[in-house]
Formats: C-alpha cells, sequence, structure tokens
C-alpha cells in the first residue's frame, strides 16, 4: 500500500527525518509510534504532501506519490479544528468537495454518518456551538466521509471520552474491515496492543523499530515467568531449572518472578513446583509495548 | 482549478451571508439618502432666505432716494406713508424693512433699520455697503470727480477654469476634481486596509483553527491562498457594485427630486420675480447668482464618472491583490492578530504615505514629479493615480500604471506564497523578519 524510501527532511537547524524507510500493508491498522518530537507528524504531512521530503520517495501502491492519491488519503491531524462560524453540515460538503466528492453525493454519506453516529441534530449548528466531542466526532467523519483507501489518524482518541472513543474505535476497526488501510499515530501503547497489526518506532528522527505487534512482542520475551503459589514460603537452592528475580508475599500467596534457565520450560517449572507446594498461577511475563517503547527509546543511540 | 473553485465559492459565501456585510450594503446608500435630506433641509431652509426681502425707505436727507440697487434677495421702495403707519405696516409684513435715513445721516448709530423679524448681518451689511457707495458717490460728484469714468477705471476680473483636452476646450471644475479625486483615494486606501485585513483574519482563522492542515492535505497552500485572495476580492467587488448601483439609483431619484422641484424652479422663479423690480443694472454686477448646490450639481456633471469608476475598479483590485498576498504572508506566520503589528506597519507604510500626502501635496500637484512617479510604483500606485485621475492623466502613464500594478501583484503574490506555505503550518513559532526570509528560501 505505502512504501516509504528513504525519506530525509531538514529543517533549518534541525532535522526532523532522517533516512526513514517503512512498508505498510495493505489491509493492514499501522500503528506509527515515537515521543514527541520524534518525528512522526513530519512522515505523515510528507504522506499527505503537505511537505515534500529533501529526499527519498513515498510509493502508494506502486505508484510515486502525486497529486492523483490525495483523494486517497483521508487524514486526521492531531491539532483538529474546523470553521467555527460554518455550519456543520455545509462544511462537512466543503471539506468533501474539495476531496473530490460532489455535493450530491456528499450529502447523501454524510445523512448515513450522522444517523450512524448519532448526530442528526447538528447539522446547522455551527461549529463553535458544539462540545469538543462533538466537534472531534465531526472531524472524523470529514475525514472518512470520501472512503479513503489510506486513514491517516494523528492520535485520534484524544478529546474522546471514554463511550465515544469505544464508538469511534469500531468505526475504525469496521473501515478496516471494509478494506481501509489505517495509519495511525498515537503515544497510547494500551491502543496499539489492541489495534494494530504493525508498527514502526521513531525516535530523534530514527526510526529505531519496526514489524508485526507480535514478532516484536516475541522477539522480546526473555523467558521471564510470574508464578503464585499458596502455603508455606518456598527456599530455593541451586537445583531448580529457573532463577529467582523477585519474590513477594501477600496475605494468602508467595508471588515469585522468575527467569528460565536456558534450554528449561514452563512445563519444568511445574514439575519442580507440584511436589512443593501448590500453584495459583502460571504466567509468561511479555513486555508489553510500552515497556518494548520506554527501554528502545531510552537506549543509546550508540548501542543501537 | 476546480478546488481554488470550491475554495473561492466557500470564502466568498461565508462572507456574503454575514449580517455585517447586508447591513454594510444598505448603510452606504442611506447615507447619501440622508446626505440627500441635509441638502433637500438646506435648500428648503435657504429658499426661506432666499425670499426677495422688501426694504421701505424713509429718506430724510434726499440724498439716496431711488439711488438703492435691487439685488436678488432685496428690493428698494420708497415709502408713501407717514412713519408711524409704516411701522403698523410693517407688523403685518413681516418680511419687510423699514429703512428710516435722518438728515444728518452721517452722525453714528443715526440711520436705524425696523422689522419684526431680525435683520441679519448680511442685509444691514449690503444697505451699509450701498449707502457708502452713494454717499462717496456723492461726495465725489460734489468734489466735481467723474463717476462714470471711475466705474469704468474699477475692474471687475471673474475667473472660468477652461482645460485644453483632445476634445477641444473643456468647462473644467477645480473642486469637482479635488472631491473626486480624494473620494477616490480614501476609498481606495479603505478598501484596501479593510479587505486585506480580511484575508489577513481568514488566514489566522484557518492557522489558529488548525483547519488549515486539513485543508492543505486536500489542495495545496498555494491553491488555498488564491482562492481566498479571489474570494475575498470578489466580496469587496460586490460591494462596491451593489454600492455603486445602489447609490446611483438612490442618487438619481432623489437628484431628480431633488434638483428639479426645488433648486432649478426655486432659480428660476427668483430670476423671473426681480427682473421687473430691476431698476438699474450696472456693470460689473453678474446675473443672478447660482446657489451653491446646483454649483456642486453642475460641476458634478464635469467628472467623467465611468472614466473614474473603471480605474477605481482596476486599481482596488489589483491593489487588493497586490497587499492581499502580502497580509495572507502575514497572517500565515503569526499565531495571534496582536503579533500582526510589526509585519503590518512596514507592508502598510507606502501606502500609509501616500494617502497622508495625497490630501496636502498630490492633489495640488497632480502632475508633479513625485505624482507620477508614486502612481507608477504599484505599492503607492492605488492611491496616488486615484488622486491624479480626476485631473487627468497621461495614456501612457496610465498603461504603465497599470501594467506596473499586475507585475507588482504577480510579485507579490509569488513572494508572499512562499512564505506562506510554511507559516501555515508553523505553530508557536515567534517568526521574525530572518525567519520569514529562511522560509521564502525553503524548498518545496
Amino acid at each position: 500500500m505505502l512504501s516509504i524510501r528513504n525519506i530525509v527532511k531538514q529543517y533549518a537547524g534541525h532535522t526532523a527525518l532522517s533516512d526513514v524507510s517503512l512498508d505498510v500493508e495493505s489491509g493492514q491498522i499501522f500503528g506509527l509510534l515515537g515521543p514527541n518530537g520524534a518525528g512522526k507528524t513530519s512522515l505523515i504531512r510528507i504522506i499527505n504532501q503537505i511537505t515534500a521530503p529533501d529526499s527519498g520517495e513515498v510509493y502508494f501502491d506502486g505508484v510515486k506519490l502525486n497529486q492523483s492519491h490525495i483523494d486517497r488519503i483521508g487524514y486526521l491531524p492531531e491539532e483538529r479544528g474546523l470553521y467555527k462560524k460554518m455550519e456543520i453540515g455545509e462544511q462537512m460538503i466543503y471539506l468533501a468537495r474539495l476531496k473530490g466528492l460532489s455535493r450530491d453525493e456528499a450529502i447523501k454519506r454524510l445523512k448515513y454518518w450522522f444517523e450512524k453516529l448519532e448526530m442528526q441534530s447538528w447539522w446547522n449548528k455551527k461549529i463553535e456551538e458544539l462540545s469538543k466531542g462533538m466537534q472531534q466526532k465531526a472531524q472524523f467523519v470529514a475525514t472518512i466521509l470520501h472512503e479513503p483507501d489510506l486513514i491517516i489518524l494523528d492520535e485520534p482518541f484524544s478529546g474522546f471520552d471514554p463511550v465515544n472513543a469505544e464508538i469511534i474505535k469500531d468505526e475504525i476497526l469496521e473501515l478496516n474491515r471494509k478494506g481501509a488501510t489505517i495509519l495511525f499515530s498515537t503515544h497510547r501503547m494500551e491502543s496499539v496492543e489492541e489495534l494494530c497489526n504493525s508498527i514502526a518506532l521513531l525516535n530523534k528522527s530514527k526510526k529505531i523499530l519496526d514489524g508485526k505487534v507480535r514478532d516484536i512482542k516475541n522477539s522480546y520475551r526473555n523467558a521471564t515467568y510470574l508464578i503464585e503459589y499458596a502455603g508455606e514460603k518456598l527456599f530455593f537452592d541451586e537445583s531448580q531449572p529457573f532463577t529467582l528475580i523477585e519474590e513477594k508475599q501477600t496475605d494468602d500467596a508467595n508471588i515469585i518472578k522468575i527467569k528460565l534457565a536456558d534450554g528449561a520450560s514452563s512445563n519444568d517449572i511445574l514439575q519442580y513446583l507440584i511436589p512443593k507446594t501448590s500453584i495459583n498461577m502460571l504466567q509468561e511475563v511479555i513486555p508489553t509495548m510500552n515497556e518494548i517503547f520506554i527501554e528502545k527509546v531510552n537506549q543509546k543511540p550508540a548501542l543501537s | 482549478m476546480n478546488k481554488v473553485l470550491l475554495i473561492i465559492q466557500r470564502e466568498y459565501m461565508v462572507r456574503v451571508k454575514k449580517k455585517s456585510f447586508i447591513l454594510m450594503i444598505f448603510l452606504v446608500p442611506a447615507l447619501i439618502v440622508a446626505m440627500f435630506g441635509v441638502i433637500y433641509l438646506i435648500t428648503t431652509y435657504s429658499n426661506d432666505m432666499n425670499k426677495t426681502r422688501t426694504v421701505w425707505v424713509m429718506d430724510e436727507s434726499g440724498v439716496f432716494t431711488g439711488k438703492f440697487q435691487n439685488k436678488s434677495k432685496l428690493a428698494f421702495q420708497t415709502v408713501t406713508k407717514s412713519l408711524v403707519d409704516e411701522k403698523s405696516d410693517l407688523r403685518k409684513n413681516e418680511d419687510d424693512f423699514l429703512l428710516v435715513i435722518p438728515t444728518d445721516y452721517s452722525k453714528t448709530d443715526a440711520v436705524q433699520i425696523f422689522s419684526k423679524k431680525e435683520a441679519n448681518f448680511t442685509i444691514a451689511g449690503e444697505i451699509e455697503d450701498q449707502m457708502n457707495t452713494i454717499a462717496t458717490g456723492n461726495k465725489l460728484v460734489t468734489a466735481g470727480i467723474d463717476t462714470l469714468k471711475l466705474h469704468a477705471i474699477k475692474s471687475n476680473i471673474s475667473i472660468v477654469a477652461k482645460q485644453i483636452t483632445d476634445k477641444g476646450e473643456q468647462d473644467s471644475s477645480i473642486g469637482a476634481a479635488y472631491g473626486a479625486g480624494i473620494a477616490g483615494a480614501i476609498l481606495v486606501y479603505l478598501a484596501l486596509f479593510i479587505y486585506g485585513a480580511q484575508v489577513m483574519r481568514g488566514v489566522l482563522e484557518e492557522k489558529t483553527s488548525r483547519i488549515i492542515e486539513v485543508i492543505v492535505s486536500s489542495v495545496k497552500p498555494f491553491q488555498l491562498m488564491l482562492g481566498k485572495i479571489i474570494g475575498v476580492g470578489l466580496v469587496g467587488l460586490t460591494q462596491f457594485i451593489l454600492w455603486i448601483v445602489l447609490s446611483s439609483g438612490v442618487t438619481y431619484v432623489a437628484g431628480n427630486m431633488l434638483m428639479k422641484d426645488k433648486i432649478l424652479p426655486a432659480k428660476t422663479a427668483q430670476m423671473k420675480a426681480h427682473q421687473p423690480t430691476k431698476i438699474q443694472t450696472s456693470p460689473g454686477i453678474s446675473s443672478a447668482p447660482q446657489s451653491p448646490a446646483i454649483n456642486a450639481y453642475n460641476s458634478f456633471k464635469t467628472v467623467n464618472f465611468p472614466y473614474i469608476l473603471g480605474c477605481f475598479l482596476f486599481y482596488f483590485l489589483s491593489g487588493f491583490f497586490l497587499y492581499a498576498a502580502l497580509f495572507a504572508a502575514v497572517g500565515s506566520a503569526v499565531d495571534s492578530e496582536t503579533e500582526t503589528q510589526q509585519f503590518m506597519f512596514p507592508i502598510t507604510l507606502p501606502l500609509l504615505f501616500t494617502y497622508i500626502i495625497s490630501f496636502s501635496f498630490l492633489i495640488n500637484n497632480p502632475d508633479s514629479t513625485l505624482a507620477i512617479w508614486l502612481s507608477e510604483i504599484p505599492f503607492t500606485a492605488p492611491v496616488a493615480m486615484m488622486v491624479r485621475i480626476p485631473f487627468g492623466v497621461p495614456g501612457w502613464q496610465l498603461a504603465l500604471s497599470m501594467f506596473m500594478m499586475v507585475i507588482g501583484f504577480l510579485f507579490t503574490t509569488w513572494v508572499a506564497a512562499r512564505i506562506y506555505r510554511v507559516g501555515i503550518l508553523m505553530y508557536g513559532k515567534k517568526a521574525s523578519y530572518k525567519e520569514l526570509a529562511k522560509w521564502f528560501f525553503y524548498k518545496e
């Protein structure tokens, strides 16, 4: 769908993107992650052809990005905004027509979406009369009205209450099911794990990690397990197939965090522990995206 | 291009639908109606003043009898009745005067004038002048000086301005050219500012509301800027065309009512009224004086309005494109309206300078070298040329100036667009001139 090749973008005094390459496959939900100032917005602006890269190319469905692609992309910027004094219906039509829809088609689709998201009564309201959440909803509709193949969402859930965030999330998933590729940028890692198939992590203008979420998480597994057992506190010597990392005692249980010895499996732990105590829980500790994110970002650049 | 049309349409409709726009459309014709109302009141009042008032002269000295000259507003009659009867008559004819001249008239305060209404200065002054002339004449005669010769020696010169044009000599009215020049300059100046500022505010609105990012993901920044400028320009054009149409309609109707019914007949009636009572017409005294309203109306007609309006529309539009582009760049560079000042001032300085000197220098020296230069430089031409046009501008100067205007706005649009495309996406960065220069040289 989208292939980004060796993008370099420099602004006077600093580099926003240095040699960034990544691929977004068709039908994916792709998460573009990174701390503030990492270059996410610069990259998104380049994909939207708002700015041009100093060097490097972007291919859209194998074709070098050009003006004809504009109508196939829907963009919800992080900083939302609409014309305050303009009526919402007219404004939506205007934005849709800028994306190449005819007036009639725009009205037809708007009716559908306004009904779906329960916004019918807003049609003649001015933006300034709407609450912030309502404005966000309207802007989301404006983003997807022209049924783009690629939907770029910059922090789509910021500004929504949990109920509306859920509605929007469902809509995003439905659009994705219907075939739209979604590229979204966020710092909210829980939504990444929930939604994204693939991610790319940007830091200080460089891509430091990318791939499928599952693969990344697998690669960050380090054979760490969390075990909760009942009864007397156990004492470990060197005979067990793991090393103890952490030990904690609660009112009726003991929790230990262990690292598996080389060549051992989780079954070995059970075999070792079952005769000694009653096990409440055994869980592999897989790092969350959040932890991976923090770990990667905090790594010294020299190491990577 | 289709998208530019969409943008123009939106910018236009949003502004035209505003209540303030509709209000302004009708405000100006309403002001013109009010102006005619005032003229109407003044003429009715002055018609009242213009009434011929009779002065009954009771000349005990015999020096003045029959020597008073009738004026447009004053008729002199010799009394026939006694002083007491005349005084009681005076109570009935409230517009009349009774002038009593005793034998020793030269004494201070000896001559008296009676009336029901208070005699105004002009009338008292007129009578005083006449009496002095007559008395002086008498003394001259007594002294043996030929008054006829004296009259012949006295000069009475009045100037009629004629302008040599291609069509031959033409009555020109300096006053009307003054008026048209100043009015044109003020209108162009205000229009450039008002509509230029609208463009700036529009850009700023898009930037501060952050909608800009959505829009520029659909259209190129240049298309947006162009659409906005043209849209606002069309709003200005609509406003002016509606003003011109409505105002000329109002002027035509009101003018017909006023000029025909009130002033013109009043004037002819006056002339007819005192023609027979004229006792003598002496050389040097011109025919019936015209009321100032007629003068203004007539000299108004010497101004070539279609030509001036055509030039006005050209200079408004080209000047607007020139400045609006710069205003748009300013709007894109800042984050709030308060920050615009530092950039607005230098941009508007040439215009402001021309505007200020147009009332003092340009209007009095419309053909001076400075005036010619100012009317050729695109930044100052809209105001300077509007001042000059009513006085007549050589064709080549006008053509060159118009050509320069087109070059000028193409140039400013190009410069502004380069700053604009970067500026609209820069949030929270304090823009300095150095910064703007950097933006200008940014690659795409």
